[in-house]
């Protein structure tokens, strides 16, 4: 384990799932840093989605504390309601298989995302209905937030489509933006890359640092396409079978040897018991005599 | 020809009346997907409370029309929706979560208990209310002297209703409560992780939707002049009837449906007979759910695998 220097954002302590007797997340601890991509990977089945659940308030953890760091905080987030999780504590998330509005347009999806904003803005919808001008000024600002992301994703030709009938790769950027539009300060993208081609996932790696280096916020990514967690991660959490087997930046992590073990399994010489391996050179020696 | 006349407008009436209540039943179907069985009680109850603040009124000296009839609108409006609130914290929130039928046998006990309520606090007896609004237009007369009016209080609930469902399109298409709704609507978890806030937007629901039935109560008191504890039985089944037929989860098609079962029920007792207009507002229903069982306007759910 090496540790990355940063400004602490998530500091994620012994979090521990447990769903009777499987242990889905084991004495997990990490920090996530501000202004950087954490990237969270392992082979499947090693708790990474188990964990976002737990971040996002879908489960509640059986041991562990979970602190995010920012102004107005610390929030623990264990502790607050799935929907005060992005309204407060501001993590915002997206999911392995797509979930979107699929009824609503484009651009309402990312107005949504706003609600909270807008809701007082409007003083819970009186002033919505009215259309007051404090209301009409706020909704024109939610908009123009949302052209700006739509905008980002290139996807402003199709703002005013229908969210379901968007291809596939364009509903992935497009959950993206819409959680951007929540103005977190915490991103967690399960599996973003998932689906889409070379291309798309060179644009998505883009994307990431542009929301790293222009918004500034901290981005938590779990990702199987390493092309894309090697080259744009500041920083690497492994985990397999729910504990934490490496943690440090990529090439340390591309070189650890408990990491290519877990992915690639053991050199299998070592674990050969002896009387197999003095029989090896002659099983060697009767395939090659025909 | 005047006859008809005179049927459209009843018609009319009827139906906008149905459609107030129907929207209830379509929100809270379309957000939460159960039947809120307690919904035609509330709409009684909406009755109820105009009668007792109109006696108030009068009672307190506040007879001129238009302030007294905005009064009692506020009144029975502010009452239901105390009502809708606390019937969906009580008796629906606990069981989010449960299995599908858990609400909705929870909502037929919680109108079996208003009903209930009602009649023993306020007695079985009907409750006549004395005509509030008189008079109206002649539009027509026939030789034989059949005379076709709509009376003022026709032209108010049709305008009424209106501006009601005018404003409650605009609502749920461009306000922030009813984008949040919408959402609601289709994947609740996600709304959540978005902020909004899921419970505080289902209670609102609720509380629209009886303020709504309030203000069909009120019509229905001044309309017929006289109330029971049991009329919401009755209203309560023909408004989910409209809700199902214009397709329910749709709010247009609650409208629409409203409007129909009004029309049908006006003419059916026209032109045939009147003892059998239920049935013929049921077997609609029934020939609906048949050869179209999204409803009119309702669209088809499709469930991915």
């Amino acid at each position: 384990m090496t540790a990355v220097p940063g400004i602490p954002l998530l500091e994620v302590e012994h979090l521990t799932m447990r769903f009777g007797g499987l242990v889905a997340v084991n004495d997990v601890s990490f920090t996530a840093m501000e202004r950087q991509i954490t990237a969270i990977i392992g082979p499947n089945g090693a708790g990474k989605t188990t964990m976002f659940n737990c971040l996002t308030g879908f489960y509640s953890p059986t041991v562990g504390r979970l602190t995010l760091h920012r102004t107005g905080g610390p929030f623990l987030l264990e502790r607050l309601e799935a929907f005060r999780i992005s309204q407060q504590a501001g993590v915002a998330r997206t999911f392995q298989n797509i979930r979107l509005f699929a009824h609503m347009s484009v651009l309402e999806n990312l107005v949504v995302a706003q609600h909270n904003k807008l809701m007082k803005a409007s003083a819970f919808t009186v002033a919505g209905l009215l259309g007051l001008p404090s209301y009409r000024k706020a909704e024109k600002q939610a908009v123009e937030l949302a052209r700006y992301w739509l905008d980002k994703v290139k996807l402003t030709k199709f703002a005013d489509w229908e969210a379901g009938n968007l291809p596939y790769g364009a509903q992935r950027r497009l959950e993206i933006a819409r959680a951007m539009c929540t103005e977190p300060v915490l991103l967690c993208l399960d599996e973003p890359a998932a689906g889409l081609n070379p291309r798309e996932s060179g644009d998505l790696s883009e994307l990431l640092i542009h929301i790293r280096e222009e918004e500034k916020i901290g981005v938590l990514l779990i990702e199987h396409d390493m092309s894309v967690v090697m080259s744009i991660s500041d920083h690497v959490v492994v985990l397999d079978y729910g504990r934490k087997i490496s943690d440090g930046t990529p090439a340390f992590v591309k070189t650890d040897p408990t990491v290519i073990r877990a992915y690639l399994g053991e050199e299998e010489d070592e674990e050969l018991p002896p009387e197999v391996k003095q029989d090896l050179p002659e099983v060697a020696e009767r395939e090659e005599a025909p | 020809m005047e006859y008809f006349v005179q049927q459209l407008i009843n018609g009319l009436t009827l139906g906008a009346i149905y459609g107030l209540i129907a929207i209830g039943y379509t929100m809270v179907y379309g957000i939460i997907g159960m039947i809120n069985f307690a919904h035609g009680e509330i709409y009684m109850i909406g009755a109820f409370i105009a009668v007792i603040s109109f006696i108030v009124l009068g009672a307190a000296g506040i007879t001129w029309v238009p302030v007294m009839l905005m009064l009692v609108l506020i009144i029975s409006m502010v009452f239901t929706s105390i009502y809708g609130w606390t019937i969906e914290r009580l008796a629906y929130r606990p069981l989010r979560g449960s299995f599908r039928l858990a609400p909705l046998i929870s909502a037929i006990g919680m109108s079996i208990f208003l009903q209930n309520y009602v009649q023993l606090v306020q007695g079985a007896r009907v409750k006549p209310m004395p005509p509030v609004i008189q008079g109206g237009f002649v539009i027509m007369e026939r030789a034989d002297g059949f005379v076709v009016s709509l009376s003022y209080l026709q032209i108010l609930i049709i305008v009424l209703t209106t501006v009601l469902m005018v404003g409650f399109t605009g609502l749920i298409t461009r306000t922030e409560l009813g984008r949040a709704q919408r959402a609601c609507e289709q994947d609740k978890t996600m709304a959540g992780l978005l902020g909004v806030n899921v419970d505080r937007t289902i209670s609102l629901t609720f509380v629209l939707g009886a303020a709504l039935a309030a203000v069909a109560g009120v019509m229905v008191t001044m309309y017929y002049g006289v109330i029971d504890f049991f009329i919401g039985f009755l209203a309560g089944v023909k408004a989910f009837t409209a809700a199902v037929l214009g397709g329910i989860g749709s709010l247009p098609g609650a409208m629409l449906g409203g409007l129909l079962i009004g029309l049908i029920e006006a003419f059916w007792s026209a032109y045939f007979s009147i003892e059998y207009k239920d049935v013929a507002t049921f077997a609609i229903l029934v020939l609906v759910l048949i050869f179209r069982p999204t409803g009119l306007l309702g669209k088809p759910e499709i469930e991915k695998v």
